[in-house]
């Protein structure tokens, strides 16, 4: 079941929320949606669920464009809105069964599917409890659970783990990694570590445009600066910055180096060198021709936060 | 467009509305605030008047109803909208149409409860006397299509604001204007009396509840039904413009 975003544009009055943006989920994949605050992420998915239109572009789900055949959109798509909203007054199997109605389940087939939604979410000790009783992390399976209740094919969900405790955060996660094998997600937040742990594809957006497109891989690659190289030696020499800083500025690669301090024979230095070289086994084989013992010998990889950082930062 | 799936979308949405009334103590509140004034006044003055007849009470039900009903509806929309629930029922695969019927026909269902456990006073005094059937039936016939439009009224209120107290006074102005249109047709120019007395509720109301039951009437509060019902669909559909 994939998805076509094809030439999005949201105006809010004159305002451009969304600004021509394009992109491809494929079946199966789960499709990390990031960007900062008012990016734009929260309004293409109230797009593709049907919520409001856009000012001009489409969105085809499984084939279906979502002006022509908004029901049959609206029918593959489970979601979970910003906020989470719920209906307070209603308990949580009351809740499901209305959610499971109004997608149309089949009547038959009703009762196994909240049992089941209810067993996969983890609801069963609270499921005759007024939902507006749960705390937070137990909202947060039933919006799920609300979402998933007719076995849609695209799970749609606005920051699905925004104010739950960390451990809550890890639940949701793997109850998001565990549905999604068999469907197309799309998953909206600001908190990068929870893409690295369950998407397979990025998509960064700021202030309504797509920035980059990828897998967290892919973007760590192409948006990392020089490498860092972080080195710790013990050596036997008089002074570290006349007997060991040149001969380590000497290697190829090395952009610059900076000595970071050392004490009794220990010396720690900090190496940057060409994006895309990897100068380690030189560093080795240096240390090992002046005899220097290696303490400690560290690539630092560019975090899929630095990457956000630089292409959202204004 | 499929009818069969609209009418189960209607009905889950009925049920849930329903169900919410009962589950809130406002339909209690409603049936025992309707149920007392009612009776207080209707029974207070039967012994006075010395006749069996209901025609007090019918006289008496729309001037309650002015009040009850903008706050049997003021929150069917609003709430949905002010704690964003809405979006989560109009990305489902319904037509927004169904979900104003769904709630139009919960509220009006509460109402003919309320009035349904008014037949204890008509019991009371076809018991006393000889009562004449004809009024009675038109007179429950028309305060339901009475209701039904002050019904209409309030959830396009209740559509067009997040907050429950704005949607209860918008519903009640705009009842309030109907129910007093033909109270006021000394004050409007001569040509426009027929206009102004035929926009009237009171007017078709009291037509009905002479016993006369004439298409006429029933078209009135029909078309006028009709079109509160058509105007909140297309303000629920404000989200698209």
């Amino acid at each position: 079941m994939s998805i076509t975003v094809c030439n999005l544009t949201k105006f809010y009055g004159t305002e451009k929320a969304i600004d021509d943006i394009s992109f491809d989920v494929k079946t199966g994949e789960i499709l990390g949606f990031l960007g900062p605050n008012g990016a734009g992420k929260t309004t293409t998915m109230k797009i593709i669920t049907c919520y409001m239109p856009p000012s001009a572009g489409t969105v085809e789900v499984d084939g279906y464009s979502i002006h022509e055949h908004s029901l049959e959109v609206r029918k593959k798509i489970g979601y979970l809105p910003e906020l989470n909203p719920l209906y307070t007054d209603m308990n949580v199997v009351e809740y499901l069964d209305y959610a499971a109605r109004l997608h149309g389940v089949d009547k038959a087939k009703l009762k196994q599917q909240i049992n089941a939604m209810i067993e996969v979410c983890g609801l069963k000790e609270v499921r005759h409890k007024d939902i507006g009783e749960l705390s937070k992390g137990y909202r947060q399976r039933v919006g799920l659970a609300q979402a998933m209740i007719h076995d849609p094919d695209v799970l749609i969900l606005d920051e699905p783990t925004s104010g739950l405790d960390p451990n809550q955060i890890v639940e949701i996660r793997n109850l998001i990694r565990q549905l999604g094998r068999a469907k197309t997600v799309i998953l909206s937040t600001h908190i990068l570590s929870e893409v690295q742990a369950t998407c397979d594809r990025v998509v960064i957006i700021n202030d309504g445009k797509i920035v980059a497109d990828g897998t967290p891989e892919q973007l760590q690659q192409e948006f990392r600066g020089a490498e860092a190289i972080s080195l710790e030696l013990k050596a036997n020499v008089q002074n570290a910055m006349t007997d060991i800083f040149p001969k380590l500025k000497g290697l190829s690669h090395v952009e610059s180096v900076e000595y970071i301090g050392g004490m009794d024979g220990v010396y720690k230095f900090s190496i940057l060198a060409t994006k895309g070289s990897d100068i380690r086994e030189s560093l080795f084989r240096q240390a090992v021709s002046e005899q220097w013992v290696l303490l400690e010998l560290s690539r630092k990889v560019t975090s899929l936060e630095e990457v956000f950082h630089k292409l959202t930062k204004n | 467009m499929n009818y069969k799936a609209s009418l189960a979308n209607i009905s889950t949405i009925f049920r849930k509305e329903l169900r919410s009334y009962f589950n809130s103590a406002v339909a209690y509140v409603v049936i025992v605030v309707f149920l007392a004034i009612v009776g207080w006044f209707h029974t207070s003055n039967l012994f006075l008047a010395n006749v069996a007849s209901l025609r007090l009470m019918f006289e008496l039900i729309p001037v309650v109803f002015l009040f009850v009903i903008p706050a049997i509806t003021m929150r069917l929309l609003s709430e949905e909208k002010k704690s964003g629930t809405i979006e989560l029922l109009t990305t489902k695969p319904l037509h927004d149409i169904d979900i104003v019927f769904g709630k139009f026909l919960a509220a009006w269902a509460l109402v003919g409860i309320a009035l349904l456990l008014t037949l204890v006073y008509y019991l009371t005094i076809a018991a006393l006397g000889d009562i004449d059937n004809g009024p009675v039936v038109g007179g429950y016939f028309g305060l339901l299509l009475m209701a039904g439009v002050y019904i209409g009224i309030g959830v396009l209120a209740s559509s067009l604001t997040d907050n429950q107290v704005v949607a209860f006074i918008i519903g009640f102005v705009f009842v309030f204007i109907f129910f007093m249109l033909d109270k006021v047709l000394m004050y409007v120019p001569e040509g426009l009396t027929s206009i102004v007395e035929f926009l009237s509720v009171d007017y078709h109301f009291s037509n009905i509840a002479r016993g006369v039951i004439d298409s006429r009437d029933v078209i009135y509060f029909l078309s006028l039904l009709g079109f509160t019902l058509y105007l909140t669909t297309l303000s629920l559909e404000r989200r698209k413009w």
